[in-house]
């Protein structure tokens, strides 16, 4: 073991100790960045205009090439306008729903846990909806004042507020029991999907297209001036999430010995749940509902580089954000000219996983 | 040292500890026992800071309420009687969350290593590289106290001691690592740190014990050395189990003591 600092100097060539995967961790941490860079460019030039990616590259880096080769004015507005804020915007949205579907993981020390458990997603829609209805009417001063942000504030709001509210319910004495919340989350998740229903029966034709379209979830609507809103929060939230790492790595033992070994183990929740909470808000308020990101990608990651949050978190921010672009991509192609809602590809590809990660669940390994 | 006075526990305004005075010293095994459900394993988590209590306890000096999660884990590691784990960590992974805390108190440069060091300490040379949840209940045992052992791996820190809080550290265990794990808490012991353990073998713990506790029905009904307190009518009392003290077996009925141990 004395050249164990040569093995190090050595990088991820070098074998690893018995046990100790965080050398692969970081291999596929590396392999995802070029994954992501790919899914990027393939978003940035499939589509109507096939603009190539060799014309996209050299238009950005060294202004426009010469001839056939070069971006015409409209291709250029294409992807300035059109794809590169949907672009960003996917990769935002996909990293949040990955990395806090991860952190909720980790928090309710189960596989199959997600950010709706917390209430975030059933808020956020009952504050969509409710722009979307009573826009026109009771909020009339709240659309007029915000325009096209109104909606996205109202969702991120309510997503927020259901979350604290749970939180404040299933606090007593400075401590937060998670299965307390577990179980008053569903409670307020009904409640908020009642209103929600009330909203939906209140509804008119037009409203409803509106509202369904919007439940499903699209990136459709992606403008430079949605990530300049929302953009901050999501990367504020993602960027406290790597120092939960090695707090939920010790939960992995349980609440009490995470404790033991140093934790702050409430501080921890309570980052926890109000950062994905933003998070998820903010994602659900400009893209809608986009399910089983938050399961899979973390899920896949564990497979590969063991449940290590320090190499986790990150790796699901990567994977989650090229998957939701390859989503993207498929949901605009595959009905060409029209485009199918994203939430229901995701749900597709990701429903029939989340089966069969129940089923391995009976198998040997009891996650 | 660590010092509890007229410590009580309540959970769910049912009493379960009561008036317990109690002192781990360094360089000393105080071994906790007492039958099931005595409050034991409560007490025990008073003084790890998990449960709420009335009167005082000092580790160091320090009063307990007024640490830091991060502060009492420097000079303490707890072994609690049963972990679960959620997630599919390899025992390597295991074993080093023991030094999240950051103060393990080897040389630097050594943490990376101690993993190992402290596997083979528990007789898991090997062991490195398995999954937790496929290992036997005995193993996980070990592992969870090899994890252990990282935390507080010098009994000595910044010229204080240190602590061991073992909740039934051998109840899963064969004899022969019955022994080993007892050496090593005595070995921690003779280097300058303290031993605080539940056991429920009344010949390991007057094997090892410097001093018993001995609690019946959330109370302490006995201090002192093992042979202060190991007497047929303490163990009558407390046991409600009449037992002769060293008295051997009748005939050729064949008896192993852990003593006999070469
Ligand atoms: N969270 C709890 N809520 C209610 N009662 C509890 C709780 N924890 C422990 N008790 C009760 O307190 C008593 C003491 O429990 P404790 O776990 O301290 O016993 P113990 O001495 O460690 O026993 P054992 O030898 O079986 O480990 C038991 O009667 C138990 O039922
Ligand atoms: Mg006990």
């Amino acid at each position: 073991m004395a050249d164990q600092s040569i093995a190090d100097a050595a990088g991820i060539m070098a074998t690893a100790a018995e046990g100790d995967r965080s050398r692969r961790a970081r291999l596929v941490i590396v392999l995802l960045c070029v994954g992501l860079a790919i899914a990027v460019l393939l978003s940035l030039t499939s589509g109507a205009s096939d603009a190539s990616a060799i014309g996209v590259m050299h238009d950005w880096l060294f202004g426009a090439l010469p001839g056939d080769a070069a971006l015409s004015a409209r291709d250029h507005v294409i992807i300035h306008d059109i794809r590169l804020p949907r672009v960003i915007l996917g990769v935002l949205v996909g990293a949040s729903l990955a990395v806090s579907g991860a952190v909720m993981q980790g928090l309710f020390r189960n596989p199959l846990a997600d950010p709706g458990l917390i209430g975030v997603s059933a808020g956020s829609s009952l504050g969509a909806v409710a722009v979307i209805v009573l826009g026109s009417t009771m909020l009339a001063p709240l659309t007029s004042a915000l325009g096209t942000l109104a909606l996205p504030l109202a969702a991120f709001c309510g997503g927020l507020a259901t979350t604290l509210l749970l939180y404040q319910v299933a606090t007593r004495q400075g401590r937060t029991s998670v299965a307390t919340m577990l179980l008053a989350g569903i409670a307020l998740a009904a409640l908020a999907m009642a209103l929600t229903g009330i909203l939906i029966f209140m509804a008119d034709d037009r409203q409803l297209r509106d509202l369904t379209f919007w439940q499903l979830g699209s990136l459709g609507g992606a403008t430079w001036q949605k990530i300049g809103s929302v953009g901050p929060i999501i990367v504020l939230a993602l960027a406290a999430m790597p120092f939960l790492a090695r707090g939920l790595n010790a939960l992995a033992l349980g609440e009490a010995t995470a404790g033991h070994l140093g934790i702050p183990v409430q501080r921890l929740k309570y980052t926890a749940i109000v950062g994905v909470s933003a998070a998820v808000g903010a994602s659900v308020a400009v893209s809608g509902g986009i399910g089983f990101v938050g399961i899979v990608v973390p899920h896949l990651l564990r497979l590969l580089i063991g449940p290590d949050n320090r190499y986790l978190l990150p790796a699901s921010a990567l994977l989650g954000a090229a998957l939701l672009l390859l989503a993207d991509a498929v949901a605009r192609t595959i009905v060409a000219p029209a485009e199918l809602p994203i939430g229901i590809v995701t749900a597709v590809a990701g429903a029939p996983f989340f089966l069969w990660i129940l089923l391995r669940k009976r198998g040997v390994i009891d996650l | 040292m660590i010092e509890a006075r007229d410590v009580s526990v309540a959970i769910g305004g049912k009493r379960i500890v009561a008036n317990v005075d109690f002192e781990a010293r360094p360089g000393e095994i105080a071994a906790i026992v007492g039958p099931n459900g005595s409050g034991k394993t409560t007490f025990l988590r008073a003084l790890s800071g998990d449960l709420g209590y009335s009167g005082e306890v000092t580790i160091n000096g320090r009063n307990l309420s007024a640490m830091k999660p991060v502060e009492a884990a420097t000079v303490r590691a707890v072994l609690p009687q049963a972990t679960t784990l959620s997630f599919p960590f390899t025992v390597r992974e295991i074993v080093r969350l023991g030094l999240v805390g950051g103060r393990s108190g080897a040389l630097p440069g050594e943490d990376q290593r101690l993993p190992e060091r402290a596997l083979a300490r528990v007789d898991l040379d090997g062991f490195a590289g398995r999954f937790y949840q496929e290992l036997s209940g005995g193993e996980q045992q070990r592992v969870q106290l090899a994890r252990v052992l990282c935390q507080v791996w010098a009994p000595v820190l910044d010229g204080k001691p240190r602590y061991l809080f073992l909740d039934e550290p051998v109840s899963s265990l064969d004899i022969k690592h019955q022994l080993i794990i007892m050496d090593i808490a005595r070995d921690f012991a003779r280097r300058g740190g303290g031993v605080v353990a539940i056991l429920h073998d009344l010949n390991l713990t007057a094997m090892y014990a410097d001093r018993i506790f001995v609690m019946h029905r959330g109370r302490l009904a006995a201090t002192g050395s093992p042979q202060q307190v190991l007497s047929d009518e303490l163990i009558e009392k407390v046991f409600d189990c009449r037992l002769k003290v060293g008295v051997l077996p009748a005939g050729n009925m064949p008896f192993v003591l852990p003593q006999s141990a070469a």
